[in-house]
């Protein structure tokens, strides 16, 4: 029987790895359940854990931190909504070009701030950290975007299936022409959906950098902003099918390290690439119903909408 | 008059009872003047005038691509006209979007509808309300206005799960539930059995004598004089002229829609049929979309020089039998699909080619031919015969040849053989697909909704080159939703209802309303429990 410390660590240490998944995915899902595919999520990520550390640097204000990299997230998905809702450009192109430029721009971004000490997000809410004991410094491990990140599926939820702002989200990523001939304006429902995902990007980004692991290096953000985009199609748009395969993928993640601890004898590339495999592995069989899966789909999704057509 | 006008807004059935007709010195409900539009080169509408009158059921009447849709749409603010005024009530109102349509008053029912398919029907309605109304607080009221106007609908249930009239119910409710003072009904019965479409009719008129003007937009000239009191002809984007129906015959105005008078068509000689030349045995095929309709046991033969026909409403199985028919999806058992003698249930779309079979699909543009290819390149596609292709290369002058030579003998109005085939009218674009099937010689011809979209002179050509291709002896399928045109054309008529085929009858033998009535299959029974129950 393992110590029930180890177990609160590892469950804490989940929680915490799924965090920015939960963020990026719960922003995405409702960019795409309006119909628009944005595959820049990684950029928006970067920049926006490389705009919230320079800013908590500037201000030593952690909270003011993550709203710049909120607000430079939306920045990020403004552009794309620009280019390819206003300018009609292709979504898989523009995604990716987004990424593309998120890398280059964070890493321009954050060369003076390289190895640059912050405090990290459950030092700076409880200072005393370091003298508590072992099991309350586990629970003070669970910080305010950690809780968010708890009850942010819910609330998606509630929106998408009980607000009717929700079903008009839905309606239009189900079909723009029909949305449009109902007098849905289609257009600004979409960039406040993909400004929404920015932000939930780059809220995600900055709990990398706040609080994950306090500091900035280029390119920290290491393929979450792919792997968010994965479970929200295997989840099969629903927030918290979303939610469980995140804390999946986070505990899996986590259990590696603890096997390597424990000093079995497997070769680490090989456990680096369990948590994928798990995730793909279980996602997959929730998501083999291909009926239900193309039920819940948006119908409309990746599809550019002009009115005149 | 002022009186009833004044109770609109405070619910339908204040009005119920109350006839009202079209009285001097009152203002018509909507007056259209001299309304222009202009898409780029081509001119939509040109100097357009319409009115409609308080409680009239008017017809909107013309070919397609004769200007119809596009008035329409500008009525009900989805396109803003270039010139001309729109009065409302008399007052002159500029239509911004259609939310301030349906804030005037404005419902609109269209042709292919507007519904979200993975929504239910309470929250499809909900959406087109402008105000804003949970789905759950609307549900009382859908079945109010449902059992009011006889429009059975289940609001928990999820559109993709309702067959293609009860979709139009949903939408016809999700108008009335906004309360209008002009209902816009776009080509309503298309989608519909007979018996569905006279239960169309008896609520329409039901609303008109409540005071609800109806905007009914229509080819169908029988269908115009059972139920319109006036009608406005378009063709070619101009006001062709106003009528009357009920006084005019079906044949005047048609003259007035196309300009000219109308040729008949049939078959003047019996066929004499040969031997079978497509089969089907027994085919059960589940379909592999999530809302498509599985193929149970269907069982056909269709004999060279023979035209069969499938009735039904689309959504029963047509897209999954076509599909199974023409290769797309391969049947379970080699002999489920017999082409000419030849098992080739297993055989693929370009091998049952091979063995003598031509396809012409429903989609014109993107299954039939590529938009953005010319009539030449698209002549290629299925007809790259060994004349036209040698060992791997194209011989352009052959193929130039073949695709002049349908443009020629089919009488395709294009500019050139280089033209894309996206530039085409739909009725020449259908012209130029059965050209090219028929000039591969094939044995049996596949045709679905051969004339669907296609304007009376195109229709009355293709049906006449289908029939000549029987006469040489040719085995000819046609899946349709015309029952007109199966009764004009086809030897032996077949419905297709929930997936299941009926026996094939010869048109002497059956009636439309036999027909219907097996169209409308389990449907209709269970739509009568349905209302028993409620």
């Amino acid at each position: 029987m393992p110590d029930p410390g180890i177990i609160l660590a590892i469950l804490v240490a989940t929680l915490r790895a799924a965090t920015p998944l939960v963020l990026a995915g719960l922003g995405e899902l409702v960019t795409e359940r309006s119909g628009v595919l944005n595959l820049g999520i990684e950029g928006m990520m970067l920049v926006g854990a490389a705009v919230g550390f320079m800013a908590t640097v500037v201000t030593g204000n952690p909270a003011l931190g993550m709203i710049a990299a909120m607000l430079a997230g939306a920045a990020m998905a403004l552009v794309f909504g620009f280019l390819t809702l206003s300018l009609l450009a292709n979504q898989v192109a523009t995604g990716l070009a987004l990424t593309i430029f998120g890398i280059g721009l964070s890493a321009l971004l954050g060369v003076d701030y390289q190895s640059h000490p912050i405090t990290g997000l459950a030092t700076v809410i409880s200072p005393h950290l370091s003298e508590a004991s072992p099991a309350v410094q586990q629970l003070l491990l669970i910080d305010p975007l950690v809780m968010v990140a708890v009850v942010a599926p819910f609330l998606v939820h509630w929106y998408l299936t009980r607000a009717r702002g929700g079903l008009v989200l839905r309606a239009v990523g189900e079909s723009h022409d029909v949305a449009f001939a109902l007098g849905y304006p289609v257009i600004r429902i979409r960039y406040f959906a993909v400004m929404f995902g920015g932000a939930m990007s780059g809220l995600a980004g900055s709990y990398l950098s706040l609080a994950y692991t306090p500091m900035w290096t280029e390119n920290m953000v290491a393929g979450r902003g792919w792997i968010a985009l994965a479970l929200v199609v295997f989840s099969t748009w629903k927030p918290i099918m979303l939610a469980l395969g995140a804390l999946l993928f986070g505990f899996v993640t986590i259990a590696q390290f603890q096997v390597e601890a424990l000093g079995i004898d497997i070769p680490p590339q090989l456990l680096a690439t369990l948590p994928y495999l798990a995730t793909i592995a279980v996602l997959v069989l929730i998501s083999r119903d291909t009926t239900r899966t193309k039920l819940n789909a948006p119908a409309a999704l990746g599809r550019s909408f002009h009115p005149s057509t | 008059m002022a009186f009833v006008r004044g109770q609109q807004r405070s619910g339908l059935h204040i009005m119920c009872g109350v006839h009202v007709s079209p009285r001097v010195g009152q203002p018509p409900r909507l007056e259209l003047r001299g309304i222009s539009k202009t898409y780029g080169t081509t001119r939509a509408n040109i100097g357009i005038d319409l009115v409609v009158q308080p409680g009239e059921i008017h017809a909107l009447l013309g070919e397609n691509g004769a200007g119809k849709s596009t008035l329409v749409k500008i009525i009900y603010g989805l396109v803003k006209p270039d010139e001309g005024e729109i009065l409302w009530e008399g007052a002159p109102v500029s239509i911004a979007d259609p939310n301030a349509a349906r804030a005037m008053g404005v419902g609109m029912v269209f042709q292919h509808f507007s519904l979200f398919e993975a929504l239910t029907v309470a929250e499809n309605i909900a959406l087109g309300l402008g105000n804003k109304q949970h789905p759950r607080a609307l549900a009382p009221r859908i079945r109010e206005v449902a059992v009011r106007y006889g429009l059975v609908v289940d609001p928990q249930r999820h559109i993709h799960h309702l067959s293609v009239g009860e979709r139009q119910r949903v939408e016809i409710v999700r108008c009335l539930l906004a309360e209008p003072t002009l209902l816009i009904l776009d080509e309503p019965t298309s989608v519909l059995t007979p018996q569905e479409a006279e239960g169309l009719f008896v609520m329409l008129r039901r609303l008109a004598a409540e005071g609800c003007s109806v905007l009914y937009i229509s080819h169908k000239l029988e269908e115009i004089k059972a139920l319109c009191e006036a009608a406005t002809v378009l063709r070619a984007g101009r006001l062709s002229g106003h009528c009357d129906p009920r006084q005019e015959s079906p044949a005047a105005m048609a003259e007035l829609m196309i300009g000219a008078t109308l040729p008949q068509c049939g078959r003047t000689t019996a066929a004499t049929t040969g031997a079978s030349c497509l089969v089907v045995n027994d085919l059960s095929l589940p379909s592999d979309e999530p809302f498509g309709t599985d193929l149970h046991r269907v069982s056909l033969d269709v004999r060279a020089g023979e035209i069969v026909g499938i009735a039904g409403v689309s959504g029963n199985g047509q897209k999954e039998l076509l599909a199974a028919l023409s290769g797309e999806r391969l049947a379970p058992r080699a002999d489920s699909v017999v082409i000419v003698g030849q098992p080739a249930g297993r055989v693929g779309a370009a091998g049952r080619r091979r063995i003598g079979l031509a396809f012409v699909p429903e989609e014109r543009l993107g299954r039939g031919a590529v938009a953005e290819m010319s009539l030449a390149e698209n002549a290629l596609l299925t007809g790259a015969s060994s004349a036209i292709v040698r060992h791997g290369f194209i011989r352009f002058p052959a193929l130039r040849t073949f695709a002049r030579s349908i443009l020629a003998e089919f009488r395709v109005l294009a500019t050139g053989i280089e033209a894309t085939a996206g530039s085409l009218s739909g009725g020449n674009m259908q012209k130029f697909i059965i050209g090219r099937e028929i000039g591969a010689a094939p044995r049996v011809l596949l045709a679905a909704h051969p004339t669907w979209g296609v304007d009376i002179g195109a229709a009355l050509a293709i049906r006449q080159q289908i029939i000549a291709l029987s006469d040489s002896g040719v085995g000819v399928l046609i899946v349709s939703e015309d029952l007109a045109e199966l009764f004009e054309i086809c030897d032996r008529i077949a419905v297709l209802s929930g997936g299941r085929l009926s026996t094939p009858k010869p048109p002497a033998t059956t009636t439309l309303e036999e027909v219907g009535l097996l169209m409308g299959g389990q449907r209709q029974a269970a739509v009568r429990e349905h209302a028993h129950a409620a």
